[in-house]
């Protein structure tokens, strides 16, 4: 039984004035216990948004979430905020792509820590703070004796992301959901910062969604992964599987287009034509259809299907990236 | 070296640390750039790679006078850069243009693309046939000339940033410093602009300064890599070489962070880990900069700052007193531990820092 099952999520903005906009567009997709689950797109396809409408965190105002989020058969999308705030940090812990902007830069880090045992798990301040400089020292993050009364804006990027990973694993959740975790990071500290992850979720057992741009991280990382294109997913497979036949244009061409250290350069890159903003609506046919190189007539006039292909995986396309056939 | 276009020889940026209400005291200075020689010969493409606040992006301001530098020279096709004065020095720029990384900043808002581009020419006093000079610009970059009269939020990112480069390429530099040009780009918009440069370099025989942190569309676009770290080059080779045969251990630990996009590299891959965070550059260590994160650091790396020497016949250039002992395995890695590093000080320095764009891609 999966962990977490996402069904059918959408999530509409709507403002006075202005004409809705489907950010997340019927996305499906299920996390089993201790697996890890890739949530990979560009900037506008809907990945952060399906994270925060995952946790609750969108604003009531001018969003429509429908759909369903169980975790644990629980569905959280039904749960009334305040029975949701038991789930959140609790069960569910997120990391976020800034860590300056969210931790608190007038309370001390140990605080910051020892807040969610509190909350939760009923600590007392002093038993709470104690175990904050337990998980701290769990992170990675040098003389934590001497960090719990520090303020964010003493440590470096790295040591505040670290901090992070402190606060959503306090609990020891089930679930942990990061959005771009490293983005915001060097690749020496991107190294780092991925090495704790991988350890910490192989260690305590708990399931990861990982939400990014980098293809690259998701190849160490993932077990499956999900490719996002405006707000739906158009490709599903095992990473292994993905990585070697992509079958979706859009992920073939990605792949394609990032140049890559172990392969021998090339003349010129594979490049996408056109941009995010070239999209058409998937109510007229795949949205991807004006950037696509395989674009045939079927691509447009109605919503293409996502259809599962083998092992759990899935694709939405008419014209899909022919599979070479095993000599 | 008739060859060389540009010879930096020397160059150090550092800026003050002020401290005091009323009457401003020097309490000290961030070394941003610590002694750079290079040298980029005429029509390749030199890239300078380096993790943020290694000072790349302040070496390319250096080159271009856009930041004074303290100290050391820079010669561009055998005039003194740095012995030029005011106007002269004003009309010199019209041989070495920049590209930024943020399109949405560095382009004005309330300016049409024509104006944008027609300033440069009129502050050169470039006045004759200026339209056909602009559209055919404009073809250049793969925008049409309908673009003219339209203003810079009516365009995409990677448009946007077809603007800026239109914008170094109306005056007919000879040299482009591009700094982070795709970094803000989304990951299949990258590889049109990264195209583009690459064509143009071929048509108009352009020098480029790429500065980025992202080894592998650096890899792809330079002929010569210097690696930065803290304010100086720990290494310089040829593209193929430095990926090849990385001799300094902060190119190798690089090189060993970057996440390839193949599960079956991804799980067969050594990671060399670095302990800990960049130094302060108000503060650098002793000796070798890289020496506190250093996993083959030697006590003689601490007393001795390494000079940056060639290595062999190939050309290639490193500072590590002890390169050919890690090559040759002679010298086996140890434990770093991590030391903590204070996040640019206090609020005084911070305050005297040029504002430069940060490094990283917001997605």
């Amino acid at each position: 039984m999966p962990l977490l099952d996402v069904r059918d999520l959408s999530v509409v903005f709507q403002r006075k004035g202005t004409r809705p906009v489907r950010a997340v567009d019927g996305v499906s997709f299920t996390v089993e216990p201790g697996q890890t689950v890739g949530l990979v797109g560009e900037s506008g396809c809907g990945k952060s948004v399906t994270s925060l409408a995952i946790m609750g965190l969108l604003p009531r105002r001018g969003n429509k979430v429908t759909g369903e989020v169980r975790f644990d058969e629980t569905d959280l999308l039904k749960l009334r905020p305040q029975d949701l705030r038991d789930w959140r940090g609790r069960d569910i812990g997120m990391i976020f792509q800034d860590p300056l902007s969210s931790l608190n830069p007038v309370i001390p880090l140990g605080l910051q820590v020892a807040e969610v045992l509190e909350r939760h798990q009923g600590r007392t301040r002093k038993a709470a703070l104690k175990q904050a400089r337990d998980l701290l020292d769990a992170v990675g993050i040098p003389d934590p004796d001497r960090r719990l009364d520090e303020f964010p804006h003493q440590l470096s990027g790295g040591m505040r992301q670290r901090a992070l990973i402190a606060i959503a694993l306090a609990c020891k959740p089930r679930l942990l959901i990061a959005d771009e975790p490293t983005t915001a990071l060097d690749v020496t500290i991107q190294a780092q910062i991925l090495t704790l992850l991988k350890e910490l979720v192989d260690d305590s057992g708990t399931a990861l969604v990982m939400i990014t741009h980098d293809l690259g991280v998701v190849a160490g990382l993932c077990d499956t992964v999900n490719v996002l294109y405006a707000g739906k997913v158009v490709e599903r497979a095992y990473r292994h599987q993905l990585f070697a036949e992509p079958r979706h244009p859009y992920t073939h061409g990605l792949l394609q287009s990032v140049p890559r250290l172990d392969v021998d350069r090339g003349e010129r890159l594979h490049q996408i034509r056109g941009s995010v903003s070239d999209n058409i609506p998937w109510s007229e046919g795949c949205a991807f259809a004006p950037r696509c190189d395989r674009v045939i007539d079927d691509c447009i006039g109605e919503t293409v299907p996502l259809e599962p292909t083998f092992r759990g995986g899935a694709l939405r396309c008419t014209n899909p990236v022919p599979q070479e056939v095993p000599a | 070296m008739s060859d060389a276009l540009v010879e930096i020889d020397d160059l150090k940026v550092h800026f003050p640390i002020k401290s005091g209400l009323l009457f401003d005291r020097t309490v000290g200075y961030v070394y941003a750039v610590d002694g750079v020689s290079l040298k980029i010969k005429r029509g390749e493409t030199y890239g300078l790679v380096g993790e943020s606040g290694c000072g790349k992006s302040t070496l390319g301001r250096g080159l271009l006078r856009l930041v004074e530098p303290t100290s050391g020279g820079i010669t561009f096709d055998g005039t003194d850069v740095r012995a030029l004065s005011g106007e002269r020095m004003r009309l010199f720029r019209r041989r070495m243009q920049m590209v930024f990384q943020d399109p949405m900043s560095s382009l004005d808002p309330r300016q049409s693309v024509e104006s944008l581009l027609i300033e440069g020419l009129k502050a050169h006093g470039l006045r004759t046939s200026m339209h056909e000079k602009l559209r055919s610009t404009l073809d250049s970059v793969g925008l049409p000339a309908s673009a003219l009269s339209k203003y810079p939020h009516e365009f995409s990112g990677g448009q946007r940033q077809r603007i800026g480069i239109a914008r170094a390429l109306v005056l007919d530099p000879e040299l482009i410093v591009a700094d982070e040009p795709v970094s803000a780009l989304d990951v299949s918009i990258q590889a049109q602009v990264v195209n583009l440069l690459d064509d143009l370099q071929e048509s108009l025989g352009l020098t480029y300064l790429v500065i980025a942190h992202d080894l592998a569309v650096i890899r792809h676009i330079s002929d010569t890599i210097g690696v930065m770290y803290l304010g100086s080059l720990v290494e310089e080779a040829t593209a193929d070489q430095l990926y090849e045969r990385p001799l300094h251990p902060y190119t190798k630990a690089l090189l060993s962070a970057v996440p390839i996009p193949d599960p079956l590299v991804e799980d067969r891959r050594e990671r060399i880990l670095l302990a800990g965070d960049l130094p302060s550059p108000a503060n650098p260590p002793s000796g070798c900069r890289f020496r506190t994160r250093c996993p083959w650091s030697q006590i003689r790396c601490a007393e001795e700052r390494p000079e940056l020497r060639v290595f062999d016949d190939s050309g290639q250039r490193v500072a590590c007193h002890f390169a050919e002992q890690i090559l040759s395995g002679e010298l086996r890695p140890h434990e770093v531990r991590a030391e903590l590093v204070r996040p640019a000080g206090d609020a005084a320095v911070d305050a005297e820092l040029i504002p430069t764009q940060g490094d990283l891609p917001t997605p």
